[in-house]
Parts: C-alpha cells; structure tokens; sequence
C-alpha cells in the first residue's frame, strides 16, 4: 500500500514537471550549442531579456519598499480604524483574483492614448501604455500582494511589545525600525523578494496587453516566446525558455533555502 | 588620533540630526500618504475603473457584450474547464500531501521542493513544454492521434495546461493541517477497531477538508484567470477551445475593449467571490 503511494507519486511529478522541464532542454540544444547560441544572441532576444531584467529590478524594488511599509501599516497603524485596515486588507489580495489579462486591460482603460489620464500624459509627450512605464505598472499590480502577504503575519506572530519597549526607552521609529523589528522580518522579506522576482519575471498576460508586444521595444523575455511560438519558430523559443526555465530553478533553490531560515526564525 | 576624535564628533552630530530631521512629524505623514496613494492609484484605481468603465455607456450595451454567444461560451467553457483540472488537482493534491507529509523515502526533500516549480515557471514556458511533449510532431502527439485522440489545439490541452499551473495549490494548503493532526487520533481509532477505510474518512478526510477546500478554490480561481500556458495550446476557435482570458486578449487586440471589460467583470466578479468564500473558510477553520 505504501510502496503504490509513494510510486504514485513520483509517477504524478515525473510525468507531470520532470519530463516537461527536461524536454525543454532537449529542445533548446537540437540543433546542437550553436543552434543553442544563435536563438539565445539573437538582437531580439537580448533586447527582451534586458528589458526582462530591468523590470524585475524596477518592480522588485518598489514593491519591496511599499510593500513593507504597507504591512507595517496594516498590522501597527493606531491612525486607522480597525475597520479601514480590515477593508484595506482585504483588498491587498485582489491583485491575485485578477487575470493577468485584466490587470492589463486595466491599464489600458484607464492610462491608454484614448483615456484622460493616458491622452494627458501622451500631450506632454511621455508614452505610458505601449511603452516601458506601463509595463512595469502592470507587474507592479500583480505583484503587489506578494510582499505584504509575506511580511504581515510575521508583524503579527512578535507582537509590538519590543517596538513599545524601545520606543519607551527613547527610541525614534527609524531606531526602533532598523534595530528592533528588522531583525525579526528579515527573512521573511527575503521570501518576499524571492516571489516577487520569479512573478515578475514570468509575468505575460498583463504584460503581453499593455505592451503590445513590439519587438526591440517593448518585447520582454516572455512575450517573445510567445511571438516566436505564434510564428511556428519553436526551435528559437526553446533558447529563450530555458533561460527563464534556469532562472525558474535558481529561484526555487533560494525560496527553499529563505524559507528554512524563516522556519528557524 | 586627534583627527579620529573629530571624526567620531561629526559622525554623532550628523547622526542627531538625522534622527531629528527623520523625526518630523512632515516626513510621518508623507510616509503614510505616499504608501496610501501608491496602493489606491495601483490596486484600487483600476479595479474601480473597469467597473465604471463597463457600465459607462450604459446597461444595454454592456447586456450586448455579455449576449454575445463567442462571449458567453467562453465563459462558460473556462469554468467547465477549470471545474475538471480543478478535481483532479484536488484528489492528486490531497495524495501528494499525504504522502509527502507521512511517508519518508528516498528523494522526498527533493519532490516537496519541486511542488512550487509550477509557481516560479513561467506561465508561456509551461504552455511551450506542454506544446513541446504533445504538440505536432511529438512523440506522444502523434502517437495520440493515431489513437484518434486529439490534444493539442483541444480541449484536453486546455485542461493539462490549467493543471500544470495550479498544481501547488491543493499540496500547499492540505501539507499544514496535516503536520498538525496528531497520529494519535489515528491509532486511537485503530485500536477502538475502526477499519483503515474508517478511519480515513472520520477522522483523517475531515482534518484535511479545510485545506482542500481552500486550496481547490484558489486553484479553482487561478484555473479561471489563467492565460500563458493556455494560450499557446490552445485552438483558441469560438465556442469550443477559446476560453474568457484569450477571448479578452483577443478583443483587446481587435480594439473592442468595451466587450473586453464586459466579459472581464464578469470573471473578476466570480473571482472575487471565489475570494471572499476562500477567506471566509479560512476564517472558520482558524475559530474551529
């Protein structure tokens, strides 16, 4: 009985991650290093995971820094009522319930060249839809909830009775802050991060709808896979796709190893 | 040494005064307007905004995007859809919590790791891994279709690549509740002569029903939002493989994007509920 368990489940995730994950490999070097080389250093491509990688790093950021902020507010703020901070943290996790191709629509609608925010922006001469700013507000969207996910319910689990001592002892809120609750949130911010890099990066629907997907300019990593599968050029996605595959991977590694030091913590 | 001395002098003042000048009630309340504004302008503004938008030229024209057959089968065929990938997520979810938390074997740590790879693949990836194994061309594929069955570009793509994505759900919520029943529960009834069958449906099944609940709903709702893995296995044709999410980036792309919004609010509003029924379960079992 044991033994038809455990088979079982090796059975689901050979089938089912293993040998799809494999594949991809295979794929990326039929037709040798070189076919491997020339997918991957194609202008087109460096291009995408360039501007792959500068989104990551622009959402990460902000959305690390708000986001913790945002947490710090909704566990500890006495200046909102309990009933603001109830509604506001319910809405935090809307962002997930949203299609990525809502998220974008979004943004279309409401910052497009035919809204009045959009043709506003679009008079003074800064593009924000089918350009890099919309892009990185629509990651931004989806990845907002990430952080705060992560960092509230350890603000919750140390309660404030080292914030109040501290602060009874003289210290500012920065003091209290960097010495006090820092230490205790820190892998937990670390996850955070960890998720909002691997979201952002694998990000397609709402990137795919604000972009528009032009190539050499608002064409990330993933929507030119997309591309280059819709033009039957599989063998040139496979180079692409593993990258991001490989990066996949590496994240996983560092979310296994935030997430022990989070348990010890 | 005199020139330490001086150094550590300025070192301290410049540290007063940058406590004094963080200290300002200004820069508080700065603080907590900006943290506001960001999240309003980014979460709430829009979601607001699709809403006002879908109804802005009234209730006819919105009843007009929904009667719309392609937009209501499309809906439709998502939920079915994300019905189907969602139960079988559910039973092999539950064994494989099951037997990652209670069995120890060879390649156990390894496995548990591998449960969040769906999490931090890229969606199009894994619509090109499944495109990859049973697309034309394929082993598999055209193994299947001399069998007369039809994968990719049909329905069964759809259900594969919604099952891929959200296969760490069901793991991730059952594998806590789990840890935390006590084995002892178990034997109790053992030794009072319940069968093995028994006692997995009175006392084991019941303890983890939380979690399947909760979890089948969140992959339920993913299942429905889902766009990157489908879109590259699927046919995308009217009424039979073109699911709610291609079917607004397919009008978005012709430039409709008032039906876009229509059939959008129309998932976000299922979404939304899916949502506030996950928390209110969640809710109870944390009373419980």
């Amino acid at each position: 009985m044991r033994r038809l368990w455990i088979g079982l489940t090796y059975v689901v995730f050979i089938i089912l991650l293993i040998i799809p994950l494999s594949r991809i490999a295979i794929g990326a070097f039929e037709k040798g290093l070189d076919g491997f080389m020339e997918g991957l250093l194609r202008p087109e491509a460096l291009h995408a995971l360039m501007m792959t990688g500068l989104i990551v790093v622009l959402v990460t950021l902000l959305n690390a820094l708000f986001g913790i902020m945002m947490a710090l507010y909704l566990v500890r703020a006495n200046w909102l009522s309990r009933r603001i901070k109830g509604v506001l943290n319910s809405i935090v996790d809307l962002p997930y319930a949203v299609s990525p191709v809502i998220g974008g629509l979004m943004i279309v609608l409401l910052l497009g060249p035919d809204s009045i925010i959009g043709g506003f922006f679009e008079g003074i001469g800064f593009k924000v839809v089918y350009a890099f700013p919309g892009m990185v507000i629509a990651t931004l969207f989806v990845t907002f909830p990430l952080m705060v996910r992560e960092v509230m319910p350890v603000l919750q689990e140390i309660g404030h009775d080292q914030e109040q001592a501290a602060a009874t002892l003289g210290a500012y809120g920065w003091t209290t802050f960097r010495k006090v609750t820092w230490p205790s949130i820190r892998w937990a911010v670390v996850y955070g991060v960890v998720l909002t890099v691997a979201r952002s990066l694998g990000e397609f629907g709402a990137v795919l709808v604000v972009s528009g997907n032009i190539m050499n300019k608002t064409q990330t990593a993933t929507t030119l896979v997309y591309q280059d599968v819709e033009n039957f050029n599989v063998a040139a996605a496979n180079g692409v796709a593993l990258v991001l595959a490989a990066f996949s991977v590496g994240i996983l590694l560092l979310m296994e190893w935030a997430k022990k030091r989070k348990d010890v913590q | 040494m005199v020139c330490g001395v001086d150094r550590n002098a300025i070192r301290r003042r410049e540290g007063y005064d940058m406590t004094t000048w963080i200290r300002h009630r200004g820069w508080t309340w700065g603080f907590r307007s900006t943290v506001l504004l960001y999240f309003l302008a980014l979460i709430v503004f829009p979601i607001f905004g699709i809403y006002v938008q879908s109804f802005s030229s009234g209730w006819t024209h919105f009843a007009e995007s929904i009667a719309d057959p392609i937009a209501w089968k499309a809906v439709l065929l998502t939920i079915k859809l994300g019905v189907i990938a969602t139960l079988i997520n559910v039973c092999i979810g539950t064994m494989i919590a099951w037997v990652l938390i209670r069995y120890r074997f060879p390649g156990r740590t390894l496995l548990n790791s591998l449960v969040d790879l769906p999490f931090a693949l890229p969606t199009a990836v894994g619509g090109l891994m499944i495109l990859l194994l049973l697309g034309p061309g394929s082993l598999l594929g055209s193994l299947a279709e001399k069998m007369g069955a039809q994968i990719v570009f049909h329905q069964p793509a759809i259900v594969i690549a919604m099952l891929f994505v959200t296969f760490p759900f069901v793991i991730r919520a059952v594998q806590p509740l789990l840890e935390e029943l006590d084995p002892l529960e178990q034997e109790a009834a053992y030794t009072m002569g319940a069968s093995k069958a028994r006692t997995f449906f009175k006392v084991i099944l019941p303890s983890m029903l939380p979690g399947i609940i909760s979890g089948g709903m969140l992959a339920f709702s993913r299942a429905l939002a889902e766009f990157g893995a489908v879109v590259l296995v699927a046919g995308n044709i009217p009424g039979r493989t073109l699911i709610a999410s291609v079917f607004i980036f397919g009008e978005v792309e012709s430039d409709n994007p008032a039906g876009a919004a229509a059939v959008s609010i129309l998932l976000l509003t299922l979404s939304f509920i899916i949502l506030w029924v996950i928390s209110t379960v969640q809710q109870r079992g944390r009373r419980a």
